[in-house]
């Protein structure tokens, strides 16, 4: 029997079936590298039911869309461009094909930025009922925390009670979002000269909300039809994602929920327990998971379980839900975005529950087949024919509680065929910013000079943020881990966060053992501070760390004095989803290059892709790139960073330099 | 295979803290939590813990804190789950300062418990086997921690352990002293120290020949590092507690590295970790596994397996520190470490002056014509013409010319007889002029060293040092009796002269004035002017010497300051040292006078010979000379008013000078002057008796000498204040001094 409802209307459609049948024929072991996926991936096949790796085999992409020439802004339309030749012709309004891209990869803009800031500020609400006393079960956790926060946008700490504190800072804070004139609070941590620039270019965020509902008015019909003055919006909307509403939602879940260290932690579906109640946790923001940590620790709950002969409840990540408490709590993560479906396939899942983004409506489908109970949330995403239980901040315990009872009865009366992957894969997980400082040099010498230093010296060559989504159209995991092995290979080292760094955790490239991988130079470093090669430090509003990284090697000093300066690069190889657009585009606002594979909406050679992979970086800023073969895309990252060597004088082997009485002397100007 | 020195580390730290706890466990049932610990003679407590973690520890109880912190601060073991380990970078750091504070808390216990186990001062007993010393205290913190701050000791050693053999030590310890660093030895191997190998193979150890025994454990480290702290704060006023600064301070301004000789325990290890948060790496001469990526420490923080012949060579490039050594061709080693060095009665080969011989030592100008660079003559016997234990007379007399040679220059470099020639191994040099006194010893002969060779050492040296001012030098060095007798009276009467002319210098007569800047190497704020009737806080510098060393060094730390307008002649103040001030103080200091204590003094560095300060009671000042460590009627001692107006800062009420500047007409004129003296030490007042009672005369108060009360009539100002009115001492009567 198939259970997805498409099935019943392609099946009126004679060529549809054609195009299944093809797609069967197409070999699983080219949909991903990850063993555990394609197990279940083969199980499903042998169920007869399709995925998100089949459908994607089986639509192809819209031809259009996938280079962005249509337009769909008013009802003139929707208008289509000839891709091949772009200027042949316009829009019914006269909109030419760079206004045309332009705006729609605005709207990705508006959309990804809306959802990290949308996060962001649920996380203030919180924050805010917590400091007021109206959320009693959460408090602040890492006071420290709190304090350097503060003390970062000027909010004084001194013999101040943490309550004073937070209140100032909840109300500062809130400025990201609703501030109409001025610049965001996080601005201040943006060093001095990228700032300038972006006053320069007029792009220094006011408030999300302003920026947000400015570009979506600007890519209304007949408003801004200047493809460099959208790029500029959609700089400074990206921004308040990156600076405010993701950088809020990272700090405030830190404050909250404590701030991250490493630990070991485990990935991959091994992590499922056929004795237990096995509960996903798939989505995004902390407080669910927060609420189904403590929920699932209440002796009623686990005495429920046993009574219906489990021995425990088990609870498992899932896409960025399950990144933030793998570095923060410890909880494994059974696997990435692509792999919700697959995973479901076990039989062994008893209930997934689900908050915001990135959630297939497939989803609910797919775990009907498999008797898995399906739970939304949170109010701004349900799905038509799951269960609703939503999520309350000031009860966090009450929609979790219900979710494992529904749990515990699904896994007294589990019918389903249970087949669990075996694959653990253990690694180090939970790289703050906070404990970057504190792993280089303890808590007394605590900096990032000992990191700059070895890019200085040439032992580290540069940094790679390696990030984002996985995408069925493309083998799941296998570019990320193909490009990471390529960068440390010749002693970059990488970053990383969201669904791109539990592909690397399942190929174990988050041990310390990994380092031998690595070059020389960078395996060095490797094994004086113990670490592995690549960092994981956390959810896609994560990236947030990365961009303080950046600004922390400007402030120490020595490469430069503008995030643009610094010999980094980012990528997203896998990418899928709007929000990937917008930190995309935050990066290269703030000065990085940053690379995207799959696919990218523009047309080659227009003046909206000139300015977007050239134009930006002429004005000072990082720029665009793509590719999507693996180890062309870890060259493209290497050249840049050499690029940055150079510029900096990093390139020739220095002299040891001996310091004299005179030299100590003028170390004092 | 950073992973095994963090193991080791990690389980030395433990041990530490573990036995620390114990040993303080054992002392506060023994003695009580109110039971008075501490470090001899010293404002900085236990300076690491004072200087770190901001606690002042005068009691046992005291203690507690730091010991919980130190058990708060130990990392997790190196475990690995699943065959995957924590970053451990991190937490070898914090548990290796965990060691050293605790270590520091085991010393000061031991101070209590063994009160003579270190012997006080600078010299060890080596006939009693008394050879630790221990802490530092602040006088010789701050007399040797000068040296760090003008560079004529660019470091130290700490060595940990044991050389193979005696000879070995020595040879490194020479090399260190070649390169003018110290040497702070500490631990042993297998009981065997190098403290002692360098007692055995014949060397003098002790602070005068910067070989420094400070215990025989390894937790005597604490020693080493606690005195780079103290200078991190008396000379870097940095704030205790802010450990970073401190720390930092450390790291780019003190070059201290440590040498682990023979087997590294997990013990040693917790040190060297602990050393690493100072930005002092290791040198091991063992094959343990090397740490080489940079960061904390400047370059690399771990290397091993260095031969002996390359270690000296080896640490202080590891460290990044330039050494630049001075080659005379002399048979006998050379540099500021044999300075201290002695030669004793029995030792001595052959000898002048000190009473016994006529002998003296003259530099004059003279023409190019009659001077040919290099000459070294010697009229009369020379060394290896006269047996053991022969006394001779001496007159060592150095003629230089060159265009930019003058007269003002000749007591400059007359000066640097004393420790040239002191430099060399086995020669001892004391006093100048003619009181000198010179002891040549046995072993300095056995070698070859001549007389000859005291005009071979100026040679080059005045070349090496001077260069600048003059072209030419030659030396003549007579040992006949009727020679130098006669040349005596010619010495005596340019003595004479040269006086005169620096006496006749004054403030009034000068328009260009200097700065010093010298100490900015370690308090990076704070600026020196120097006048004719003002000389250096420190002692070191005056006006003539700042202009030498100007015309030596265009672009130098003295620069001429042209002194511009008078804004007020009373209390000393200019505007064109105003501007410079201000501009050289980077804008915190806008104007400070010269003449005065009460009314924006000059600031004052760490370096200062005396510390001025006003007794309100008496209406009039005492001084106190960092020697004397006892309690002043100030209510603070030397090390005590040093910590709280150093560190480059303008303190109505306190000003430091230099000894010299307290017969200096101009002292605290715009106070009321010298008349205002009414208390100092009974060994500085000993020291000026000659000059203090000329300026008594001049200032025309009879016996002004004997109205200045000492330590002697008493240490507060009701004490002294009696015998003030019995002397009729003249501040008493004089306009109340808080104006």
């Amino acid at each position: 029997m198939r259970c997805t409802m498409s099935h019943d209307e392609k099946k009126e459609n004679p060529v549809s079936i054609a195009e299944e049948k093809k797609a069967k024929k197409a070999d699983l072991r080219e949909m991903t590298s990850c063993p555990s996926t394609l197990q279940m991936l083969k199980k499903l096949e042998a169920d007869g039911h399709d995925s998100v790796f089949t459908r994607a085999a089986e639509m192809k992409p819209c031809p259009i869309g996938a280079e962005s020439a249509c337009c769909k802004h008013c009802f003139m339309g929707p208008c289509r461009l000839n891709a091949k030749d772009p200027y042949a012709r316009t829009g019914v309004c006269g909109a030419t094909i760079d206004t045309i891209a332009a705006r729609n990869f605005a709207r990705n803009v508006a959309a990804g930025g809306a959802a990290h800031t949308d996060h962001g500020m649920v996380m203030l609400d919180v924050f805010r009922d917590v400091v007021n006393g109206k959320v009693a079960h959460f408090k602040v956790q890492d006071e420290d925390k709190l304090r350097n926060v503060a003390m970062s946008i000027g909010i004084p700490t001194e013999n101040r009670s943490v309550k004073d504190i937070a209140n100032d800072l909840y109300s500062e804070l809130e400025r990201t979002y609703t501030q109409v004139e001025g610049e965001i609070p996080f601005a201040k941590r943006v060093p001095p000269k990228t700032l300038e620039l972006w006053r320069k270019h007029g792009i220094v965020p006011r408030g999300a909300m302003r920026e947000i509902m400015e570009l979506m008015h600007r890519t209304h019909m007949g408003v801004d039809q200047d493809y460099n003055n959208i790029v500029r919006q959609c700089s400074r909307t990206a921004l308040a994602d990156g600076w405010g509403g993701s950088m809020v939602a990272t700090e405030i879940s830190d404050i909250l929920f404590g701030t991250p260290e490493p630990r070991v932690a485990g990935v991959n579906m091994g992590f499922l327990r056929e004795d237990q109640v096995n509960i996903l946790i798939h989505g995004h923001e902390p407080l669910l998971f927060e609420g189904m940590i403590a929920a699932s620790n209440d002796p009623a709950n686990i005495e429920l379980a046993k009574a219906a002969g489990a021995k425990g409840i088990n609870l498992l990540g899932m896409c960025c839900s399950g990144a933030e408490v793998l570095g923060r709590h410890g909880i494994p993560h059974a696997g990435n975005f692509v792999s919700a479906e697959p995973i479901i396939a076990t039989g062994a899942v008893d209930a997934i529950g689900v908050d915001v983004q990135c959630i297939m409506q497939a989803l609910p489908k797919m775990a009907d087949c498999y008797g898995t109970k399906f739970f939304t949330t949170n109010p701004r995403a349900k799905i038509e024919g799951a269960t609703h239980f939503e999520f309350h901040e000031r009860e966090p315990l009450e929609a979790p509680n219900k979710i494992i009872a529904m749990a515990v009865e699904r896994f007294r009366n589990r019918t389903a065929k249970i087949v669990i992957p075996q694959r653990q894969d253990w690694g180090v997980h939970g790289f703050s910013h906070e404990y970057v400082n504190y792993m280089l040099g303890g808590k007394f010498r605590g900096s990032y000079t000992p990191l700059n230093d070895n890019i200085i010296n040439g032992r580290i060559r540069g940094v790679a943020g390696v990030v984002g989504c996985t995408n069925p159209r493309v083998k799941q995991d296998w570019v990320h881990v193909e490009l990471v092995k390529e960068l440390i290979k010749h002693n970059v080292l990488v970053v990383q966060t969201g669904c791109s760094q539990i592909a690397l955790a399942k190929a174990g490239l988050m041990k310390p053992d990994a380092a031998v991988l690595a070059g020389e130079g960078l395996q060095e470093v490797c094994e004086t501070v113990g670490i592995p090669p690549v960092l994981s430090l956390g959810s896609c509003v994560d990236n947030s760390r990365i961009l303080i990284a950046c600004a922390e090697m400007v402030r120490i000093g020595g490469l430069g004095d503008k995030i643009s300066d610094l010999p980094v690069a980012g990528a997203a190889p896998e990418f899928m989803s709007e929000k990937a657009i917008c930190i995309g585009q935050y990066f290269v606002a703030s000065g990085v290059y940053t690379i995207f594979g799959v696919t990218f909406p523009t047309v080659e050679g227009t003046k909206f892709h000139e300015l977007l992979f050239n134009g930006l970086e002429e004005q000072g800023f990082g720029k665009w790139g793509f590719a999507t073969d693996p180890i062309e895309m870890a060259g493209m990252m290497i050249d840049h960073i050499d690029k940055k060597r150079a510029a900096l004088g990093l390139t020739e082997k220095r002299e040891r330099k001996l310091f004299s009485m005179e030299d100590r002397r003028a170390a004092a100007e | 295979m950073s992973r095994l020195v963090a193991f080791a580390a990690i389980q030395g730290a433990y041990n530490i803290v573990s036995k620390a706890e114990g040993k303080f466990k054992q002392a506060m049932d023994k003695y009580g939590p109110n039971q008075p610990i501490g470090f001899p003679n010293t404002a900085f407590y236990l300076p690491i813990i004072y200087s770190i973690l901001g606690i002042k520890i005068e009691k046992l109880g005291e203690a507690e804190p730091v010991m919980k912190r130190c058990r708060d601060l130990l990392p997790k073991h190196i475990k690995a789950e699943h065959n995957i380990h924590l970053p451990y970078l991190g937490g070898t750091l914090d548990c290796g300062m965990a060691a050293i504070l605790a270590e520091e808390v085991v010393e000061a216990i031991r101070y209590v418990e063994d009160p003579d186990f270190y012997r006080l001062g600078e010299e060890c007993d080596v006939e009693n086997k008394r050879i630790w010393l221990g802490a530092a205290d602040d006088t010789i913190m701050r007399k040797r921690g000068i040296e760090f701050v003008d560079g004529s000791a660019p470091g130290f050693a700490a060595i940990v352990g044991a050389a193979p053999d005696p000879e070995t030590a020595k040879k490194i310890a020479e090399d260190y002293q070649k390169k003018n660093l110290y040497i702070f030895m500490c631990a042993n191997q297998n009981g065997t120290s190098f403290s002692e190998q360098l007692v055995e193979a014949g060397v003098q150890i002790g602070w005068p020949t910067r070989l420094v025994p400070f215990g025989p454990d390894i937790s005597a480290a604490v020693f080493a590092l606690g005195f780079a702290n103290r200078a991190a704060m008396a000379f870097g006023g940095v704030k205790p507690g802010d450990y970073k600064t401190v720390l930092k301070y450390n790291k780019e301004r003190i070059f201290a590295f440590v040498n682990a000789f023979g087997e590294v325990n997990a013990e040693w290890a917790a040190n060297a970790a602990g050393a690493i948060n100072w930005g002092f790496p290791t040198i091991a001469d063992t094959d343990i596994p090397e740490i080489l990526p940079t960061g904390i420490c400047t370059y690399e923080h771990v290397v091993s397996s260095v031969p002996y012949d390359q270690v000296t060579a080896k640490s202080i490039e590891v460290r990044g520190l330039k050494v630049t050594i001075t080659e005379i061709p002399i048979p006998v080693s050379y540099g500021p470490a044999f300075e201290g060095e002695r030669v004793r009665r029995d030792d001595v080969y052959v000898e002048c002056g000190g009473g016994k011989t006529p002998c003296f030592e003259l530099v004059r100008i003279a023409d190019m014509d009659t001077v040919e660079d290099g000459r070294v003559e010697v009229i009369g016997p020379e060394v290896k013409d006269v047996p053991v234990g022969t006394r001779l007379p001496l007159a060592v007399v150095v003629e230089v010319a060159g265009r930019k040679m003058q007269e003002d220059y000749e007591p400059i470099l007359e000066r640097q007889v004393h420790h040239l020639v002191n430099y060399a191994q086995g020669v001892m040099h004391i006093g100048q002029r003619d009181i000198a006194w010179y002891r040549i010893g046995k072993q300095a002969v056995d070698k070859g060293f001549a007389f000859e060779h005291i005009g071979k050492i100026l040679h080059a040296k005045y070349h090496q040092d001077f260069g600048a001012i003059f072209d030419k030098c030659q030396v003549k060095i007579y040992t006949e009796e009727a020679n130098v007798r006669e040349l005596l009276s010619v010495a005596q009467h340019a003595y004479r002269i040269r006086d005169e002319r620096i006496e006749g210098m004054t403030d009034e007569g000068t328009e260009t004035y200097y700065s010093c800047t010298l100490c900015q190497s370690f308090a990076p704020t704070h600026v020196c002017v120097i006048s004719p009737e003002r000389t250096g806080l420190c002692g070191a510098y005056n006006w003539l010497d700042c202009k030498a060393s100007f015309e030596i060094n265009p672009t130098g730390p003295n620069q001429p300051i042209q002194k511009g307008d008078t804004l007020d002649p009373k209390l000393g103040n200019w505007k064109g040292v105003n501007d410079f001030v201000f501009k050289a103080s980077r804008q915190s200091i806008s104007s400070y006078n010269f003449y005065s204590l009460i009314y924006d003094p000059m600031t004052t560095c760490g370096c200062c010979e005396c510390i001025a300060a006003v007794l309100p009671m008496c209406n009039g000042i005492m001084t106190v000379n960092r020697e004397y460590a006892g309690m002043t009627p100030s209510g603070m001692k030397f090390t005590t008013l040093a910590g709280t107006i150093g560190g480059g800062n303008v303190t109505p009420g306190f000003v430091g000078h230099s000894k010299y500047n307290v017969t200096q007409r101009k002292f605290v004129l715009g106070d009321g002057g010298l008349a205002r003296l009414v208390w100092i030490p009974k060994m500085l007042k000993e020291e000026l008796r000659d000059r203090i009672i000329k300026r008594g005369d001049e200032m025309g108060i009879a016996n002004f000498y004997d109205m200045i009360a000492t330590e002697e009539q008493g240490t507060t100002e009701d004490e002294i204040y009696a015998f003030l009115e019995q002397a009729g001492h003249p501040a008493l009567t004089m306009d109340s001094i808080l104006g």
